[in-house]
C-alpha cells in the first residue's frame, strides 16, 4: 500500500544501547529544556491583578449611556430589541413627567431595561441599531456567577455612572480600562 | 339593449389597464398594483375630496389621450387627475418623477421632528415608509423647525402638531365619518396647524378614526401612548357586536393583553371599516372580543419581526427523565425579570415612573404641556395665541 504522505518513517525496533539504558543523558537533556524556560519571558499574566488591553472594538457587557448632563439617553424605542438576534433585550417605556427633565433626555424613557446575558451573543447589533447613542458594548465581560439569576442585567446594572456626580466612574466606564465588576 | 360602458385604456409604466371613465390615475395604478402605484400621503380613497395636497403621487403624463397625444407640460398629481382614453403615464420609469418625489419628501420632512424613537406611529408610519423608499438620506434645511406644544384633544386622542404634514385627512374624516367637525386647519403657510380653535375636545363617537387616517404620528391614541412599540405587539383580527359600528377591528396584542385596537387596514394602508370610539378605546380585554385569527402581515414588514406562527413548543421531558423530580438548575425568567409585571393595557394613559414603582394605576397627565384646545406654536405666531404680535 502506498503511503498518503511522504513523511512516513519506519519505526525501528532495535534493542537499546548501553548508553540509552542509563536514561540519565535523556533526563538531563529534558530537564535542560525545562530549566531554560525559567529564563524566558513569562507568557501568562496574573489575572485579575493584571489585565491585558482589549481591542478597541471588543464587545463586552452592555452599558446604557448618559449625555453630558447626566440624563439617560435611552428612549425605549425598541430598535435594539428588534435587532437582537438572540432576543435578549426587553424593556418597558414610561413618560417623562414634569420635574424629571434632568433625569431623562427625551419625553419617553425606559423605565425597565433588561439584558439577558445568558441569551446575549455579544454581536453588537443593538449598538448598531441604537439611534440615540444609548447602548454601547463595553470592554468588560460578564463575570462568573454561581446562579443564573445574576445574568439578568437590569437597568441599575447597565447604567453608566453619572458624569456630573461621579465623573471618575463615568470616565472609567467609558474609557478602555478593563475592570472587574 | 343594455348600453355597454366604455372603458378607458390607460398605460402606466408600460402596463395597460382598462378602467371606467372618471377614475384617477392613482386608482388605475392601484388596479394594476405592485411597484407602479405612486405613494400617497394625503389621498384617501374613502374620503371625498381628499388628495392633491402632499404632491408625493406626482407622475408624468407622456400622452394625454388618443385624441390629443401631447404630453402634459408639468408633472401632475395622480390622485386628482382623471384618466383619458389612451393616456400614457410614467411613474417609476421616469427619472424626473423620482427626482421630483425626492424633493417632495424633503419638503414634507422640513418641519418634521424625526422623533421616530419616541413616536408611537413608528413602524406603521406612512411618512417613515415614504422617506425610506423615496427620500434622500440627508436634509439641506438649516433653520429652526416649527414646533408646537403637545395637546390632548379629548380624553383619548393626543395631537402632536409638530409632526403634522397638513394632509387634511383628519379634517375630512371628522366631516364625513364622525359627522361633526370640531377641529380644522387654522392659519396659513408655515403657521398652519390642526386645532380645535376654542378649547373644544372632539366628542363625536366616531372621532377615533382620525388616528387611523393620520399618515404620521400627529394624532395618536392616548390609551396606547408609550405602552409598547408597534412591532412588539401582535396584530389579531377580532370582532364584537357593537351598536355603533360594524365592530370589525384589529387587536394589537402582547401576550394576553390587548394594548391597542385599530380598524383593519387594507394593502394601501386605508381603513376597511370605520370603528367607533367604544370599540377602539374602551374594550381592552380579550373577553370583549371574538378573535378570528392572526392578521396576515407582509413578511418584510417590521411588524412581522420576531413573530412566530405555527411555533411548536417542545415537550417538557425533564421530570420524566428525572423520575418525577423537578430540575434544580433551570431558570424561570419570570421569577427574575422585572418586565411585564404591570398590566399596562387597562391604563387610560401613558405609564410613568410611578407606575413601575409601587403605584400601578399611575398615568402621565402632561399637566404642564397641555393647553386645552388649541396648542400654541412655540414661535407664538398663530391666531389662537392671545399674545400674537
Amino acid at each position: 500500500m502506498t503511503s498518503l504522505t511522504n513523511r512516513k518513517t519506519q519505526v525501528e525496533r532495535k534493542p537499546m544501547t548501553a548508553m540509552e539504558k542509563l536514561y540519565l543523558p535523556a533526563i538531563i537533556k529534558g530537564m535542560g529544556i525545562t530549566f531554560s524556560h525559567m529564563f524566558k519571558k513569562n507568557p501568562t499574566i496574573n489575572y485579575p491583578e493584571q489585565v491585558r488591553p482589549f481591542s478597541s472594538v471588543f464587545r463586552g457587557l452592555h452599558i446604557l449611556n448618559r449625555d453630558e448632563e447626566g440624563r439617560e439617553r435611552c428612549t425605549a424605542c425598541g430598535l435594539c430589541a428588534v435587532a437582537c438576534p438572540a432576543e435578549a433585550i426587553t424593556m418597558e417605556a414610561a413618560e417623562r413627567q414634569t420635574g424629571e427633565e434632568h433625569l431623562y433626555r427625551e419625553e419617553k424613557y425606559a423605565a425597565k431595561y433588561e439584558v439577558n446575558m445568558l441569551r446575549c451573543i455579544f454581536c453588537g447589533l443593538c449598538e448598531e441599531a441604537c439611534p440615540k447613542d444609548a447602548v454601547y458594548l463595553s470592554q468588560t465581560f460578564a463575570p462568573a456567577n454561581f446562579g443564573r439569576q445574576g445574568f439578568i442585567y437590569k437597568k441599575e446594572d447597565l447604567l453608566i455612572p453619572n458624569p456630573v456626580t461621579d465623573p471618575e466612574g463615568f470616565a472609567k466606564a467609558k474609557g478602555s480600562i478593563p475592570q472587574a465588576k | 339593449m343594455a348600453e355597454e360602458k366604455k372603458l378607458f385604456k390607460v398605460t402606466i409604466d408600460n402596463i395597460s389597464v382598462d378602467v371606467e371613465p372618471g377614475t384617477t390615475i392613482l386608482m388605475a395604478a392601484r388596479k394594476i398594483g405592485g411597484d407602479v402605484v405612486p405613494p400617497a400621503m394625503c389621498f384617501y380613497s374613502k374620503l371625498q375630496g381628499s388628495g392633491g395636497k402632499c404632491r408625493t403621487c406626482l407622475v408624468r403624463v407622456a400622452a394625454g389621450s388618443t385624441a390629443d397625444p401631447r404630453p402634459m407640460p408639468k408633472l401632475v398629481a395622480s390622485c386628482r387627475t382623471a384618466v383619458m382614453d389612451g393616456m400614457v403615464v410614467e411613474n417609476i420609469t421616469n427619472p424626473a418623477v423620482l427626482e421630483a418625489r425626492k424633493g417632495v419628501v424633503e419638503f414634507l420632512l422640513l418641519n418634521h421632528p424625526l422623533d421616530c424613537p419616541v413616536c408611537d406611529q413608528a413602524g406603521e408610519c406612512d411618512l417613515q415608509d415614504l422617506s425610506y423608499g423615496h427620500g434622500d438620506a440627508g436634509t439641506r434645511y438649516e433653520f429652526k423647525r416649527r414646533t408646537f406644544e403637545r395637546i390632548d384633544i379629548g380624553p383619548y386622542i393626543q395631537l402632536h402638531m409638530t409632526r403634522c404634514i397638513l394632509c387634511y385627512r383628519c379634517v375630512y374624516t371628522a366631516d364625513q365619518v364622525a359627522g361633526q367637525r370640531e377641529h380644522g386647519v387654522l392659519d396659513r403657510g408655515d403657521h398652519a396647524q390642526i386645532a380645535t380653535y376654542i378649547q373644544k375636545s372632539l366628542e363625536s363617537p366616531m372621532i377615533g378614526n382620525v388616528i387611523d387616517v393620520c399618515p404620521v404620528g400627529a394624532l395618536t391614541d392616548r390609551t396606547f401612548r408609550f405602552k409598547n412599540r408597534v412591532w412588539f405587539t401582535k396584530p389579531v383580527d377580532a370582532h364584537r357586536d357593537c351598536p355603533h359600528c360594524k365592530g370589525k377591528t384589529r387587536l394589537w396584542m402582547r401576550g394576553d393583553h390587548v394594548l391597542r385596537v385599530t380598524a383593519r387596514k387594507d394593502q394601501w394602508g386605508e381603513v376597511e371599516e370605520w370603528i367607533c370610539n367604544e370599540c377602539r378605546f374602551e374594550k381592552k380585554k380579550v373577553s370583549d372580543w371574538v378573535i378570528e385569527g392572526p392578521t396576515q402581515v407582509d413578511r418584510h414588514s417590521v411588524i412581522n419581526a420576531g413573530h412566530y406562527t405555527n411555533a411548536v413548543k417542545p415537550n417538557e421531558f425533564f421530570t420524566k427523565v428525572l423520575d418525577g423530580r423537578k430540575p434544580k438548575l433551570l431558570l424561570d425568567i419570570h421569577t427574575v425579570s422585572d418586565v411585564n409585571k404591570v398590566d399596562l393595557n387597562l391604563l387610560p394613559g401613558p405609564a410613568t415612573g410611578a407606575t413601575f414603582n409601587g403605584n400601578p394605576q399611575a398615568t402621565g397627565n402632561n399637566t404642564t404641556d397641555v393647553k386645552k384646545g388649541a396648542g400654541k406654536n412655540l414661535a407664538g405666531t398663530d391666531s389662537t395665541n392671545p399674545n400674537t404680535p
